[in-house]
C-alpha cells in the first residue's frame, strides 16, 4: 500500500477512529448477547460504559474533523473506488453528537426497569447504535442500505421489547413498510451502479456531474426512488401515516431513540442531495429540492393538525415529530446553506426536545388514572410536579423562546432568501407552530388542570409508577441538552454553519475521497 | 426475443405479483408478497452488472482484467449481501406475524377483523 507513511505517521488507534463509533457497539452487542444470562446490573454497566466509551471516541473524531477537514477511513485500505469508504465530515459528528446524548438518557431510562422485560433489550440497543453510527458515517451507498438493515432489526427488536398486542400490531405494519422500503432502496441501488458503474458517494457525484444527456433519465428515476425511501424514514408527506401509531405503541427507551431515525432519514436525504445532486451536479442539480419544500409544507401543515386531533399525549408528540421534520425538509428544500444552517441548528434541538418529551409522556402514563388519552379528565398524582415540566417541554417543543426551537426557525426564516416560496415558508412555519402551541396547551390542560382530587383515589396508584433515579438522571440529561442548545447558540450555529458550508462544497468531498488511491491499479475504473 | 427482455419481464412480473399480494390485509399474502419482491430486487441487481453469458468473474491467465473480458463481480456480491439480509428478515417477519396471530387470534394484518 502506497500509504504506509501516513499510517506510522498517525500511530496506533488514532487512525482507526473514523471506524470505531461502529466498531464499539457492535463488540459491546455481541458479548452482550453471550452475557445474557448474567445479572442485568452487569449489563447495564457494560452496556452504559460502552456508550461513554462511544461518546470519546465521537469527541476524539469531532476533533480529528476540526483538525482535518474530512476524515476519509478506507476499509482494509482499499483504494476508494473499490472498497468501503467512511467519512466524518462536521454533519456526521453533529450526528454522532446528538446520538450519544440520547443513548445515555435511552439507557438510563431504560435501567428504570424496561430492560429487564426481555433478555435481550442491552445487546439490541448496541446494535442500533451500531446501526446508527454506520449509516451516519459511511460514504458508500450499498453500505449505507446494509446499515439501515442493521439498525431497522433492532429497531423491531427494540419496538416489540416487551410485547402487547397492540405493540405486534403496529410492530407488524412498521416492519412491512420498511421492508418495502428496503427492497426500493435497492432497486434505486440497482440502478445507479448500473448506469454509473459506483456505489462510492463522491464517485458517484463525480460521474453524475459528466453524465451524458441519454444516461440522465435513469439516473432521475434512480433518485427519485432513493427519496422515497428517505421520505419513508423521515415520515415525510405522503408516507408518514406509520409514524404516530408507531412512536405512541413503542416503549420510552425505544421512542427516545426514534426520535433521532426519523432524522437519520433527514440525514440521508441532505447527504445524498447535496452530495450527488447538488450545485455542480449539471442538469440534475437540485432535482429534488422543490418538490421536497413542499412536500415538507404540506407535512408540517398536516402534521399540526394532525396534532390537534390526536387522542393520546404520545399520538400528539409522534405528530410533532412529523412536523419537525417537515420544517427540516423546508430548510433542505431552499437549498441555500444558511438555510440549511439553520434546518440543521432545529434538527438538533427538536431531537433533544421531543426525546424529552417522549420520556415524560411515559411518566404520564403511568401516574395517571387511564394513562395518557386526552379524551377524558381522569385523576393524576404528582400533577404539579409533572405539569410543571410539561410547560417547560411544550414551550421548547413549540418553538417558543428562550428555548432552542425558536432560535431554530426565527434563524430559518431570518435567512431563507426573500424570493420564491418564501411567504409559504413563513406561512408555514408560523402557522404550524401557534397551532402547535393550541394542541399543547389542550393537551396540557386536560392532563394536569384538574381539581384537588379527595384523599382515596391518590393512594390507589402504584408505587411503581414513581420515576425512578436513573429516569430522573435521563429527563435532566436531555434537558441539559435542551437548554445548552440554546444557552451555547452562538457556538452551535458557528459549528452548523461550518457544516453547512462544508457541504455545499462537493468538490472537496470528491478531492478527500477519490484523491486518497494513489495505488496503482490494474481494476478498470 | 433477446435475454434482456426475458429477464426484464421476468422482474416485472414477480413485482408485479409482489405488489398485489402486499395489498392483501392477510400476514402469509404479505409475507409471500416481500419474498417474491426480494426475488424480484435480486434479479434485478444481478441485472445491473449486465447479462454477459460465458463471461465468469473470475480473473485467468492470459487475459487482461479489464471489465470488457469478465463479468462485474460487484453486482453478485451485492446479489450475496441482499439474499442474506432478506432471508433473516423474512425470518424475523415470520416470528412477528405468528406471534401476533396467537396474541390476537386473527392473521388480519391490523391484528383484527374488519367490521362486516
Amino acid at each position: 500500500m502506497s500509504a504506509p507513511m501516513d499510517a506510522t505517521a498517525m500511530a496506533g488507534l488514532g487512525a482507526h477512529i473514523a471506524v470505531l463509533p461502529v466498531v464499539i457497539p457492535l463488540l459491546a452487542g455481541a458479548t452482550l448477547v453471550v452475557l445474557h444470562r448474567s445479572s442485568i446490573a452487569y449489563r447495564r454497566l457494560l452496556s452504559l460504559l460502552a456508550t461513554l466509551a462511544l461518546g470519546l471516541v465521537v469527541l476524539g473524531l469531532g476533533l480529528a474533523v476540526e483538525q482535518q477537514g474530512l476524515v476519509v477511513y478506507q476499509l482494509g485500505n482499499w483504494p476508494s473506488f473499490a472498497g468501503i469508504v467512511f467519512l466524518a465530515d462536521r454533519l456526521a459528528v453533529l450526528m454522532l453528537a446528538l446520538l450519544v446524548p440520547l443513548a445515555l438518557a435511552a439507557q438510563l431510562f431504560a435501567s428504570g426497569g424496561d430492560d429487564a422485560r426481555g433478555a435481550h433489550f442491552h445487546a439490541l440497543f448496541q446494535f442500533q447504535l451500531m446501526g446508527l453510527c454506520g449509516a451516519f458515517l459511511t460514504h458508500d451507498l450499498f453500505n449505507l442500505f446494509v446499515f439501515f438493515e442493521v439498525l431497522l432489526a433492532a429497531s423491531y427488536g427494540l419496538l416489540l421489547h416487551g410485547q402487547g398486542g397492540d405493540r405486534l400490531r403496529q410492530g407488524l405494519h412498521y416492519v412491512v413498510l420498511n421492508l418495502v422500503a428496503s427492497a426500493l432502496f435497492l432497486f434505486a441501488v440497482g440502478v445507479l451502479y448500473g448506469v454509473l458503474g459506483t456505489l462510492n458517494m463522491a464517485d458517484l457525484s463525480a460521474r453524475i456531474a459528466t453524465l451524458p444527456e441519454a444516461q440522465r433519465p435513469l439516473v432521475e428515476a434512480g433518485a427519485w426512488l432513493l427519496l422515497i425511501v428517505f421520505a419513508l424514514k423521515a415520515a415525510l408527506l405522503p408516507l408518514y401515516f406509520w409514524l404516530p401509531r408507531t412512536y405512541a405503541a413503542a416503549s420510552a427507551p425505544a421512542a427516545i431513540l426514534f426520535a433521532i431515525m426519523t432524522k437519520l432519514g433527514v440525514y440521508a436525504v441532505i447527504r445524498v442531495y447535496t452530495l450527488l445532486f447538488g450545485v455542480d451536479a449539471g442538469a440534475l442539480a437540485g432535482l429534488v429540492l422543490p418538490l421536497l419544500f413542499w412536500a415538507g409544507a404540506s407535512t408540517a401543515t398536516l402534521a399540526a393538525l394532525g396534532a390537534l386531533a390526536a387522542s393520546s399525549l404520545r399520538g400528539l408528540l409522534g405528530y410533532l415529530v412529523v412536523g419537525s421534520a417537515g420544517v427540516l425538509f423546508m430548510a433542505v428544500g431552499l437549498g441555500t446553506d444558511a438555510a440549511l444552517a439553520g434546518g440543521l441548528y432545529y434538527l438538533v434541538h427538536s431531537t433533544l426536545a421531543m426525546a424529552a418529551f417522549f420520556l415524560l409522556a411515559d411518566w404520564v402514563r403511568r401516574h395517571r388514572d387511564g394513562g395518557d388519552a386526552l379524551g377524558r379528565v381522569a385523576v393524576m398524582a404528582r400533577a404539579a410536579w409533572l405539569g410543571g415540566v410539561f410547560l417547560l417541554l411544550a414551550m421548547a417543543a413549540a418553538g417558543l423562546p428562550p428555548f432552542g426551537g425558536f432560535l431554530g426557525k426565527s434563524l430559518l426564516l431570518a435567512y431563507a432568501e426573500p424570493q420564491g416560496p418564501v411567504v409559504v415558508l413563513w406561512a408555514v412555519v408560523l402557522g404550524s407552530s401557534l397551532v402547535n402551541i393550541i394542541a399543547l396547551a389542550r393537551a396540557g390542560s386536560r392532563l394536569f388542570w384538574q381539581a384537588p382530587v379527595v384523599g382515596a383515589s391518590r393512594a390507589a396508584l402504584p408505587a411503581s409508577a414513581a420515576p425512578r433515579f436513573g429516569e430522573r438522571v435521563a429527563l435532566l440529561l436531555l434537558a441539559f441538552g435542551v437548554v445548552a442548545t440554546a444557552v451555547m447558540a452562538s457556538d452551535v450555529v458557528n459549528y452548523v454553519g461550518g457544516a453547512a458550508a462544508q457541504l455545499m462544497d462537493a468538490g472537496a468531498y470528491r478531492d478527500a475521497v477519490l484523491g486518497r488511491d494513489p495505488l496503482p491499479t490494474t481494476v478498470p475504473r | 426475443m433477446s435475454l434482456e427482455f426475458l429477464l426484464a419481464s421476468g422482474i416485472g412480473v414477480l413485482a408485479a405479483g409482489a405488489f398485489w399480494l402486499l395489498l392483501r390485509a392477510r400476514t402469509f399474502d404479505v409475507i409471500l408478497g416481500l419474498t417474491l419482491l426480494s426475488y424480484a430486487v435480486n434479479l434485478f441487481l444481478f441485472a445491473a452488472g449486465r447479462l454477459n453469458p460465458g463471461r465468469t468473474p473470475l480473473l485467468k491467465d492470459g487475459v487482461a482484467p479489464l471489465l470488457a473480458n469478465y463479468n462485474d463481480p460487484l453486482p453478485q456480491a451485492l446479489v450475496l449481501t441482499a439474499i442474506v439480509i432478506s432471508m433473516a428478515m423474512t425470518a424475523l417477519l415470520l416470528v412477528i406475524a405468528l406471534q401476533a396471530r396467537a396474541v390476537n387470534a386473527t392473521d388480519h394484518v391490523d391484528g383484527q377483523e374488519p367490521r362486516a
